[in-house]
């Protein structure tokens, strides 16, 4: 369905900031399909009309652009939409058996939302959590050290509506919808919410802080930006 | 002697407000740059060179070298771009880093921008990271208000903007130039090089790359010297790294340690094997790498010496996996994310990994041959080298290694009909 001429004014305003961050207008394509994914929750071709015509390019140079990310949907997905790490690691370590019962727990396959919109699923690669394997995300903030039953359980919180709060992330968790206005540029009021660090990128520093190790106090510097050795 | 572990770039990350400019300050944060501002560029880029640092995005390539191939005195627009695309599979290192410190890798954008002479830095975080991007953009903010981004940055005279630029989930796009054209708004394809981009980059323009760890070292040479960063690590490969251990480990976690510690010794500090079970095989550098074995114990983390291992250093990405886990089916899995990745620009990596996926899943099932192997090894050969970009270069280190190592496992796959492993007992709720 087109944009209301309300949406569009919105979308208009938002697309015109985006815009100018950028010394050349195409590279505002990433951030404005996000942006139009926030509105509708995918990437409809009136989402792509409208990216189109910000920038002046056809529509089918924008669909080639969709269809190349994983993260842009071109159906609706869940309110919540859950990726489960089946890359080797996490997936050894628990991720395959995690993704195969909340299939079957959900009744859903891949980036297939629940009847009621609530929930959707989708198996994701490395997500730059190892340590905390097997990782789950949830609107792309983190769920560490997931097991099948605090994974179903999330599944269920989720579906019910309850708050569930990311391992290292904000203390709201977002809509699939908001998350996408935050990735096309437009911050919530979290930043500063949540730990600076989860426990296991601490255990190192901890451990060094333990032994008293440091990296060396540097010595005079004054000869450092003599000519290369 | 040098401490075993030297954080330098996680130090502070237990710190809870490290974030926020006023945490990061505290911790001795922003005085790197008006110190750089204090120098002249070339300066800059030579205490860089001396201190040897070699990008820590996987390559090795120095990074004072890679900024000194920008043109010097031209009348064109200068760009950074910072890869935060961190994707690669047991890479860790550069989003925590962001969500704790994003500060410092700001910092460090602006220094090397004066260096490089770039009056916009575009950081390219991928997007499946939301709190990160919250983190980066607060940071920017920040640090505009204060003076240290924008116009004339302490009134110095030098112009700079930093964009945080969220992608949309593709691994491809940490390759460099496959990079620039999704920054450009298109498809996440590779590019012919040369040009290289600091010729051409985005927007066919002069533009420098560096990964994310690379670019947050930057301001602690600048502070310490390059004297202080080269007494660090290897002849070879100085300075420190962060280690990301996962997998099989009694206690996964993150390590920073002088380029050079061991495995055996980043087990010892994580408390050995899980259990205390066997070591079966393991990535220095993430999956790209390839694997190695309880042989390597010993291998100095370094870039020669892993290379000369027949493996690579890569992204420090070191996972571990013990004797419950069926080597053929992590390089299945691992193949199958190289399958996914592949842009389909090129037919050796299109079409290599789609059959690499098909054969690899026939003998994981037990329906593969002696010959299924050798014909993997094949096809690993006609995609090596003649790939257009390293992704199809990094798709058959984890096939030809782990064939070398555990030939007699493929093999045990067929006589036996199927595989020989229970997944369930290499689980973290397994009860070893």
């Amino acid at each position: 369905m087109p944009f209301s001429d309300e949406v569009l004014a919105r979308l208009d305003a938002d697309a015109a900031q985006i815009i100018g961050q950028y010394p050349q207008s195409r590279s505002a394509l990433i951030p404005l399909l996000h942006l139009v994914q926030s509105e509708e929750g995918y990437v409809s071709a009136d989402g792509i009309g409208f990216c189109a015509a910000k920038l002046g390019l056809t529509e089918a140079e924008v669909t080639g652009v969709v269809t190349f990310y994983t993260m842009y949907k071109r159906r609706p997905v869940g309110k919540y939409h859950v990726g489960v790490c089946t890359n080797t690691v996490c997936g050894v370590l628990g991720g395959y058996q995690i993704l195969a019962e909340l299939r079957e727990h959900l009744g859903v396959d891949d980036d297939e939302a629940t009847p009621d919109g609530q929930v959707s699923l989708e198996h994701v690669e490395c997500n730059a959590a190892c340590v905390y394997a097997p990782v789950v995300m949830v609107n792309w903030e983190f769920f560490d050290n997931m097991t099948p039953q605090s994974a179903r359980q999330l599944a269920d919180d989720l579906r019910a509506g309850n708050q569930v709060t990311p391992t290292r992330g904000p203390g709201r968790l977002v809509t699939w919808r908001e998350a996408a206005r935050i990735l096309a540029g437009f911050n919530d009021d979290q930043a500063t919410d949540g730990p600076a660090a989860g426990p296991a990128d601490l255990v190192g520093l901890k451990l060094a802080k333990e032994h008293g190790w440091t990296a060396p106090e540097p010595g005079p510097v004054s000869d450092q930006a003599k000519e290369p050795r | 002697m040098t401490d075993t572990l030297t954080p330098v770039l996680t130090a502070h990350w237990d710190q809870p407000d490290i974030f926020t400019i006023d945490g990061y300050r505290r911790a001795g944060g922003w005085r790197a740059l008006p110190k750089a501002l204090g120098m002249s560029r070339d300066e800059v880029m030579t205490v860089v060179r001396n201190a040897g640092l070699r990008g820590r995005g996987g390559a090795g390539f120095g990074t004072g070298a890679k900024w000194g191939f920008l043109p010097r005195g031209d009348s064109k627009p200068h760009f950074l771009v910072v890869n935060a695309d961190e994707s690669e599979p047991g890479a860790c290192k550069d989003v925590p880093l962001m969500m704790a410190n994003p500060h410092l890798l700001i910092e460090g954008a602006a220094i090397a921008s004066y260096a490089i002479g770039a009056g916009h830095a575009f950081i390219y975080v991928r997007g499946e990271v939301l709190h990160v991007i919250r983190r980066l953009r607060n940071a920017v903010q920040e640090a505009r208000a204060a003076g240290y981004l924008g116009q004339n940055v302490l009134g110095s005279g030098f112009d700079v903007e930093v964009i945080i630029h969220a992608g949309a989930g593709a691994y491809i796009c940490g390759e460099e130039t496959a990079l620039l054209d999704s920054l450009e708004g298109k498809r996440g394809l590779p590019r012919n090089k040369p040009p290289f981009p600091a010729v051409a980059g985005v927007y066919s323009l002069p533009t420098n790359v560096n990964n994310v760890e690379s670019i947050a070292t930057v301001p602690s040479i600048v502070l310490n010297g390059a004297d202080w960063f080269a007494g660090l690590g290897t002849e070879k490969s100085k300075g420190f790294g962060i280690f990301n251990l996962s997998g099989h480990v009694s206690t996964p976690g993150t390590y920073e340690a002088p380029l050079g510690i061991t495995l055996r010794e980043l087990l010892e500090l994580s408390g050995g094997m899980r259990g205390g079970r066997r070591l079966k095989f393991w990535t220095a550098g993430g999956s790209s790498a390839g694997i190695l074995t309880d042989q390597h114990l010993d291998v100095p983390l370094d870039f020669e010496s892993v290379a000369a291992a027949g493996s690579q250093l890569g992204t420090r990405s070191v996972q571990i996996f013990d004797d419950t886990t069926c080597v053929v089916g992590a390089v299945l899995r691992w193949t199958e994310f190289y399958q996914h990745e592949s842009c389909g620009k090129c037919t050796p990596c299109r079409e290599g990994t789609f059959w690499l996926v098909r054969i690899l899943d026939r003998l994981e099932h037990g329906d593969g041959t002696e010959e299924d192997v050798e014909k993997l090894l094949d096809i690993c050969d006609n995609i090596n080298g003649r790939a257009f970009c390293a992704l199809g270069d990094s798709a058959t280190p984890p096939i030809t290694s782990a064939v070398k190592y555990f030939r007699d496992e493929f093999l045990q796959h067929h006589k036996e009909g199927g595989c020989p492993f229970d997944p369930t007992a290499s689980t973290v709720w397994s009860a070893t």
